[in-house]
């Protein structure tokens, strides 16, 4: 009997520990900021850590300056619907969702608490925002969208005698589609042209990539999973035709790609952190533009782009995250 | 805990609640372990939500997401009845299945639905704040989907049902099609998951491929939760049950959700909101016994 009443007594004070500790005290100048993502794997974990790091270099310290609580949906989207309503009702000074279904979530929980999201690649899609420009309302952030200014100028600076960029891509993906225009808008800006290639499935790879021998003096290939796990079969002829590759993602280097340049997500929470900042001295959330990540990590392949023929310039290998295929 | 997460936590717990009525209706009433929720739930928010992209009116399109669900049910039901897979192996292939449905019928792995018109948006702006409207206009539609399944249980095909799954044998013996029930239990099961999954969908303003994983042990907890707070022998008094246990379970991930206040990290949750639920479902045993051993003594 003792033992129940120690067992009530227990969940009773578990019920009412929470409201009780809830209200701390808190310090004149310390602002509060509530962190939650749908998962924990590392590059979600390093983007927390990164938003973390850049509010310490803006003057917010953990434990002195800065509250940070953090929620991990663990995969489950119902519980992120509630954790979203947990910081709705806690009323932090930030919310900083990380990847789409948290943001959504945030997004619908409350139309007043600043939010700044992370890791949504396509925020105008995702409802988030209605123009990255102007995002309105409470709420900006930071995509994640493939940095294709930065492939466009890696592909020039490797290539500079380039003329046209092939592109591989399934018409069914609308990710590609995006990625796809935006390639099309970086390559007219530097003055090259877009040669497209659809690949409605995994075998019309290689006649597609087959399709631009001699039309385009590059491939690249977007976050197109068609295209991606066909991936053996376009290098496979890029590497006959002496035709190089380029790869959004970096993963695809160590299977053949010549060169891309990727997320270091540390970084990305670290230029999300500076939003973070820039709200909490004050500034409109409507009024931020939405940034565009920045890519840091920038993977080669020397090896298969000599089987392509090409030669990596040696400024590129040197400034290289990581060199792969020796 | 903070008003809005109270309300958030009863809002989500009532659209859940259909999910435990359907698990009920399957797994209590026709005894048929039924995976398929998993699948028939982010169905239903999937169809739901490309219907009300290409704007049609959010009724139909929770209408249609029933109906998408209880078709979902039909397909397992066929696998067990027709072709005699086991049903716990019907369900699971079907809900696999799903998942692949679910990425064609949406073209991508999500939809955003913050800028649609729902089911809600006439409820807004009344007076009442939105986290009070939500659990409001939910828990009215789970009122009228109790009244109704209580009355159809009590009908002469609902008692056939309950017949089928406690003695299928002795039911065809009576005369019962237990094919038919089986059919119709399931695909009434899951259009009710579907019905869920639409509702999700609109009041957190997305679909998602991944909303499905775990729905079967929520809507079973729920059920079990709810068996344990209100034991009872009607039918519909089992049905509010499902309801209760629906936003207990909810209240628990709440709790859950403060934990750090008492030193437990956020990666623990699952953890404590299985301790919160086993707990409660301890309690009762525990004072029961207590009580025998009161008597005794005496």
């Amino acid at each position: 009997m003792s033992f129940t009443r120690l067992l009530c007594a227990a969940v009773a004070l578990a019920a009412f520990a929470a409201p009780i500790a809830a209200p701390v005290p808190a310090l004149a100048q310390s602002k509060t900021v509530a962190i939650t993502a749908i998962v924990q794997h590392p590059a979600l974990d390093a983007t927390r850590d990164g938003v973390v790091e850049a509010l310490k270099e803006a003057g917010y310290v953990q434990g002195q300056t800065l509250k940070v609580e953090y929620q991990s949906a663990q995969g489950n989207p119902a519980t992120a619907a509630q954790i979203a309503r947990q910081f709705a009702g806690s009323r932090p000074d930030v919310i900083v969702p990380i990847s789409t279904p948290s943001a959504q979530a945030v997004a619908a929980a409350t139309r007043d608490i600043p939010v700044v999201f992370t890791a949504v690649t396509d925020p105008v899609s995702a409802q988030m925002v209605k123009s990255m420009d102007k995002p309105g309302a409470n709420i900006t952030g930071l995509s994640d969208m493939a940095p294709v200014a930065e492939h466009v100028a890696l592909i020039r600076e490797i290539l500079p005698q380039a003329k046209r960029i092939g592109v591989l891509y399934n018409p069914g993906e609308p990710n590609s589609v995006v990625l796809v225009k935006a390639l099309k808008d970086e390559a007219a800006k530097s003055g090259l042209g877009v040669v497209e290639a659809s690949v409605p499935k995994s075998s019309d790879a290689q006649p597609a990539v087959r399709s631009l021998v001699g039309k385009a003096d590059a491939v690249y290939i977007p976050l197109d999973n068609t295209v991606v796990s066909a991936l053996e079969s376009v290098i496979a002829v890029g590497q006959q035709a002496k035709l190089p590759v380029f790869s959004a993602d970096t993963d695809s280097v160590a299977r053949g790609a010549v060169a891309s340049i990727g997320f270091d997500y540390f970084q990305v929470g670290k230029q999300t952190g500076a939003i973070v900042a820039r709200v909490l001295k004050g500034e409109k959330p409507g009024d931020i533009p939405v940034t565009l990540a920045k890519g840091t990590d920038l993977f080669v392949n020397p090896k298969s782009a000599a089987a392509m023929g090409v030669t990596l310039p040696d400024a590129v290998v040197k400034r290289a995250t990581k060199v792969v295929g020796q | 805990m903070t008003e809005i997460a109270l309300f958030g936590a009863i809002e989500i717990g009532l659209v859940y609640a259909l999910v435990a009525i359907g698990v009920y209706l399957s797994f209590r009433i026709l005894d048929f372990p039924d995976l398929t929720v998993d699948g028939s739930f982010p169905l239903g928010a999937a169809v739901c939500a490309v219907l009300l992209i290409t704007g049609v009116n959010p009724w139909l399109a929770s209408l249609a997401a029933a109906l998408a669900g209880a078709a979902a049910g039909l397909v397992t039901a066929t696998l067990n009845v027709r072709f005699k897979i086991l049903h716990l192996l019907a369900s699971i292939l079907t809900m696999i299945a799903l998942f692949s449905v679910n990425l064609r019928v949406m073209g991508r792995p999500n939809v955003a639905l913050l800028m649609q018109d729902t089911v809600l948006t006439p409820f807004y702006g009344l007076g009442v704040p939105d986290h009070i409207v939500r659990p409001l206009v939910v828990g009215a539609i789970v009122a009228v989907v109790v009244l109704l399944l209580a009355r159809f249980l009590a009908s002469e095909f609902g008692l056939a049902m309950r017949a089928t799954g406690v003695n299928a044998r002795m039911a065809r013996a009576q005369g019962v099609d237990t094919d038919a029930h089986v059919y119709a239990g399931i695909a009434l099961s899951n259009g009710l998951t579907g019905l869920a999954g639409a509702l999700f969908a609109q009041t957190n303003g997305f679909a998602d491929v991944t909303t499905g994983i775990g729905t079967i042990v929520v809507g079973l907890a729920a059920v079990i939760v709810g068996e344990t707070v209100l034991p009872a022998r009607a039918l519909a008094l089992a049905l509010v049950g499902c309801v209760a246990g629906s936003i207990l379970y909810r209240l628990a991930v709440q709790l859950a959700l403060s934990a750090d206040a008492i030193g437990l990290q956020a990666s623990d949750l699952n953890l404590v909101t299985a301790v919160l639920v086993a707990v409660a479902l301890i309690l009762p045993r525990l004072k029961a016994k207590a009580s025998r051993t009161t008597r005794a003594a005496r």
